[in-house]
């Protein structure tokens, strides 16, 4: 049954060809029916074929379709490797993407570019898919730019407004920069190997020179910078909940945005060979990027921007963990993020829905009472996230914790504050959407406004009864006016068609229980880590420290998750304290708006000034060859000047010289 | 150097480099082209009659007769024909340095070929003495040039007999006057050949 | 060197100098011919010079040959002068310069 591992690929890009033939007319719904039965059946082709991989022994398949690039030397082939963590990644993107394409069909309805937005998906789920299939790094990095390309198309799908496309470029070019990183990564791993299987290629990796596997190493790593969003190129995540919320949670939280943490673990072999420095240096950006990400999203108000900071931060987990060496834990805490994130964001767009499109947090609250089912992902998806027992994300974090714990207590603590954090700012949005007091209600029947002016040289007071506009109380409240929308006057919100709440319950479920791959002390609860065993036998390392400590960090966790959600009620539940927003955090530590000063200020300086290189010196050089070879020609032309008297002259003082020469040389 | 000089030969060669000095003077300085054709011809007169001194009385009559008397004249014909007038051409000199060139190059040049006279001396020949045509007193000039020239020289002779021809060639296409440009005439049909194509040309120009 | 030869080889220099350099300063073409005539005939006297320093006939003999030469030149010289000073009446030698670059 492993065979059929092509298909699974192959049902995307059919439902992507075929609706860029027939999207336009097969219009709305059947365009969004057609793609999400092709990754439904993409996702149950994988549970076959995973059917089949169980059953095999030795649990690895290969399967070259046709040789893409013969190049005498340099040979690529079109395969795909299945082994257990190739598997796992499948069977999880093709589920989500499943689930939220049958989202998009509810969430995407009135669109005018209905059947383009699933041709987008559609594509994308294929690009994702060679990516992790990839038996060598070139497909894995057709897979790579693939998914690029299409989450720049989908960023920026509603790109009327100029906001969008910006942000669609962004995301674009920041991902760029980490794509240079792949590539030499790529260069430096033929020009070793001489070749780009992983087959080939990772069971020799043990054998490089430390050098070049530490640049080997480094120079993925820059990639999976780009693409997972760690320090310092995270800017483009933030932005680009520009996109439809389907896109901000099929890519830029279960998937995409994933594929960094992937190819660090497969090219684990590489980075356990490189120095030692190198791992801890992953290690330390993931937690620092955890605990930034972490603070900055204390102080947003955009629904979407929390869950984007959210999943910057998470991807630090995910990224600590691989810095340990502990690749397995980072696939675990992929695959339950990748649950009650993509959750959290369908529910939020479950949420905007209901709202008529407004995000901003401060117009919201008391939404439990209108939406319970959306309720109900969200909380439980939430809990999952805040490290709360027993849902899925508790399990996750903890063995990231547990790991961090036997490495270095300060990574430990570092890592403790930003589960803290993450802990306040989700029960903080959860708290200020679904409970409290109804903000909306308030905007929808505002309270006229009484103003007394004084009269004019002592004259009669007059008063003056205003109703103050929706946008104007929505400003009061801190919204920015272009992003407000106003309601319509009797305005209830409403819970979203059973398209949009299925996936919800269903995604809420497995993060209640997604925790239960792997069950920490069981020693047969193992499930994960055994199953990815035969991937990171070698490159993992191993729990070392007692039960007891196990047991003590499981308590220490717990309580910090409580902690942290009680402080988010006294805040903003029971409104004792004062919130604690600086404007350094709303502003993210202003590096987004740094880099933005300093590409525009200096850097535009800076590559006007090569530019300008480039025309003065460069092409100032080939001009002045041809220029100077002109003036040249132009002072010899006066020799022919036409008088042959000239001429004769001219021949007369040349023969002069020469006979005085011959007669100088008898001479003397 | 001056071992046995004829007192004869001495005075002939003294006077008639005179002649040819002047003569010289004469063509390139003369305000009128007429007095540099009779400077001309004194000097022609003068390397005539030291050809004589020299022993070459064939070529010094050649020289009288070809020189002086066909060249010369040819010269005196196209100066009358295309009218004489005194050009104040040697006063001013419209080309900058060109004055100053021309005395570079001829006092370089005599200053350099007296140097080769002078050092040289008696090896400024290098060639050896001739075994077969020495000039020998007893046979006449004439004979002995023919000769050379009928036996060593043959080839080159007839070549310039054919440059002759071609320059005589030459002389008449230069000096035509221009055809007026009439178009041909449409070339007669097979069937009916004109006996004689009539033509309007003044000239008498032949197709 | 014998007898008067120095001399005869001196005199050529001096009417071969002085015809070039007539032919430098002059502008009138015909002038010009004759200045040519001029340093031909220097060396027609030098090589005759030279026979009769070697003893040998040759040299006369290729006075000859000089002879139809510069005949010859002069003829063509004359036809060129004729048929340019028909288009330009009183054409000097600098005026003829529209070969220029």
């Amino acid at each position: 049954m492993v065979e059929l591992v092509w298909l699974i690929p192959a049902l995307p890009l059919t439902g992507f060809v075929l609706l860029v033939c027939f999207g336009k007319r097969l219009g709305e719904p059947a365009a969004g029916w057609l793609a999400t039965g092709m990754v439904t059946a993409s996702f149950l082709t994988a549970l076959v074929v995973f059917g089949g991989l169980v059953a095999k022994d030795e649990r690895a398949f290969s399967q070259t379709l046709f040789t893409w690039i013969p190049a005498g030397s340099f040979e690529v082939g079109m395969g795909f490797y299945l082994d257990p963590l190739s598997m796992t990644m499948v069977l999880f993107i093709t589920g989500i993407a499943a689930l939220i394409h049958l989202y998009s069909v509810g969430y995407m309805h009135g669109d005018p570019r209905f059947s383009k937005f699933f041709l987008y998906l559609n594509l994308f789920v294929f690009s994702m898919l060679m990516l992790v299939l990839g038996d060598n790094l070139l497909v894995t990095f057709l897979g790579w730019e693939g998914v690029g390309a299409c989450s720049y198309f989908l960023i920026s799908f509603w790109f009327e407004k100029p906001a969008n496309a910006s942000a669609g470029k962004k995301a674009f070019v920041t991902n760029r920069i980490g794509d240079w990183g792949f590539m030499m990564g790529m260069f430096l791993v033929f020009f070793t190997f001489g070749t780009l299987r992983y087959a080939d290629v990772l069971p020799a990796a043990g054998g490089l020179a430390e050098t070049t596997a530490t640049l080997i190493a480094l120079m993925f790593f820059i990639g999976a910078i780009g693409k997972s969003a760690q320090i310092p190129l995270f800017v483009w995540l933030p932005d680009a909940m520009a996109g439809p919320t389907p896109v901000s949670a099929l890519i830029h939280a279960a998937t995409m945005v994933t594929a960094g943490v992937y190819l660090m673990c497969r090219m684990s072999p590489v980075l356990e060979a490189s120095a030692d420095w190198v791992p801890q240096m992953i290690a330390w950006i993931g937690v620092l990027t955890a605990l930034l990400a972490a603070s900055i999203a204390v102080a947003q108000n955009d629904i979407k921007k929390v869950l984007a900071y959210s999943t910057v931060s998470q991807l630090g987990f995910m990224f600590l963990a691989v810095g340990l060496g502990a690749y397995w834990v980072a696939i675990f805490h992929m695959i339950t993020h990748a649950f009650f994130k993509a959750c959290l964001f369908l529910g939020a767009g479950s949420v905007i829905h209901g709202m008529d499109h407004n995000q901003d947090m401060r117009v919201m609250g008391a939404l439990r009472k209108f939406m319970p089912i959306t309720a109900f992902a969200f909380l439980v998806s939430w809990l999952a996230i805040a490290g709360v027992p027993p849902f899925s994300g508790f399990f996750s974090k903890d063995e990231i914790l547990t790991f961090a714990y036997q490495e270095s207590p300060a990574m430990y603590a570092a890592a403790m504050v930003a589960a803290l954090l993450t802990a306040y700012y989700m029960s903080r949005q959860v708290f200020l959407v679904f409970w409290g007091k109804p903000e909306w209600e308030e905007l929808t029947n505002p309270e006229p406004v009484t103003v007394v002016t004084p009269g004019e040289d002592g004259g009669e007071a007059t008063e003056t009864t205003t109703v103050p506009s929706q946008t104007e109380l929505a400003v009061a409240l801190g919204v920015p006016a272009d992003e407000f929308h106003e309601l319509p006057a009797e305005f209830h919100p409403h819970e979203s068609p059973w398209t949009m709440t299925v996936p919800l319950v269903v995604l809420g479920v497995l993060a209640m229980v997604g925790g239960f791959l792997n069950i920490p002390l069981v020693d047969d609860g193992h499930f994960l880590e055994h199953w990815l065993e035969p991937v990171f036998e070698e490159t993992s390392t191993h729990l070392t420290v007692s039960d007891a400590t196990i047991i003590a960090l499981l308590i220490v966790s717990t309580v910090v998750a409580a902690i942290g959600i009680a402080a988010a009620a006294v805040v903003y539940l029971q409104h004792r304290v004062k919130p604690v927003e600086p404007e350094i955090l709303a502003k993210g530590w202003y590096i987004d708006s740094s880099i933005s000063a300093f590409v525009g200020g200096p850097g535009t300086a800076a590559f006007e000034g090569v530019a300008a290189f480039d025309r003065v010196v460069v092409d100032g050089a080939v001009n002045g060859v041809g220029a100077g070879t002109r003036s040249l020609g132009q002072s010899v032309r006066q020799v022919q000047s036409g008088y042959v008297r000239r001429y004769a002259s001219l021949i007369g003082i040349g023969s002069v010289l020469v006979m005085g020469f011959m007669v100088f040389r008898a001479v003397v | 150097m001056n071992s046995s000089v004829d007192p004869v030969e001495a005075i002939t060669f003294f006077l008639c480099a005179l002649v040819v000095m002047g003569g010289a003077f004469g063509v390139v300085t003369s305000r009128n082209p007429v007095h540099s054709a009779l400077g001309l011809v004194a000097t022609l007169f003068g390397i005539a009659v030291l050809f004589l001194a020299q022993g070459a009385q064939l070529l010094a009559a050649v020289q009288v007769i070809v020189y002086t008397g066909a060249i010369v004249v040819l010269i005196l014909f196209v100066l009358m024909l295309l009218g004489v007038d005194t050009e104040d051409d040697v006063d001013e000199e419209p080309l900058v340095g060109q004055t100053a060139a021309a005395i570079f190059v001829a006092l370089g040049l005599l200053g350099l070929l007296v140097t080769t006279v002078f050092v040289g001396g008696s090896e400024i020949v290098t060639g050896t003495k001739s075994t077969t045509a020495a000039i020998s007193p007893d046979e006449s000039n004439i004979a002995q040039v023919g000769r050379v020239l009928f036996t060593d020289y043959v080839f080159a002779f007839e070549i310039t007999a054919l440059l002759l021809t071609i320059a005589v060639v030459g002389a008449v296409v230069l000096a035509r006057r221009p055809r007026s440009y009439e178009p041909m005439p449409e070339p007669a049909s097979m069937a009916a050949p004109e006996p004689f194509p009539s033509q309007d040309d003044a000239e008498g120009s032949v197709h | 060197m014998e007898g008067l030869n120095a001399g005869y080889l001196m005199l050529s220099a001096l009417l071969f100098c002085m015809g070039a350099y007539g032919l430098l300063v002059r502008r009138n073409p015909l002038v010009m011919l004759m200045c040519v005539e001029l340093m031909l005939n220097a060396v027609n006297l030098s090589f005759v010079t030279f026979g009769s320093m070697l003893d040998d006939v040759a040299g006369q003999a290729i006075v000859f040959f000089v002879l139809v030469v510069a005949a010859a030149e002069v003829v063509v010289g004359l036809g060129i002068v004729v048929a340019v000073s028909r288009r330009r009446p009183g054409a000097t030698a600098d005026d003829i310069r529209t070969l220029r670059g």
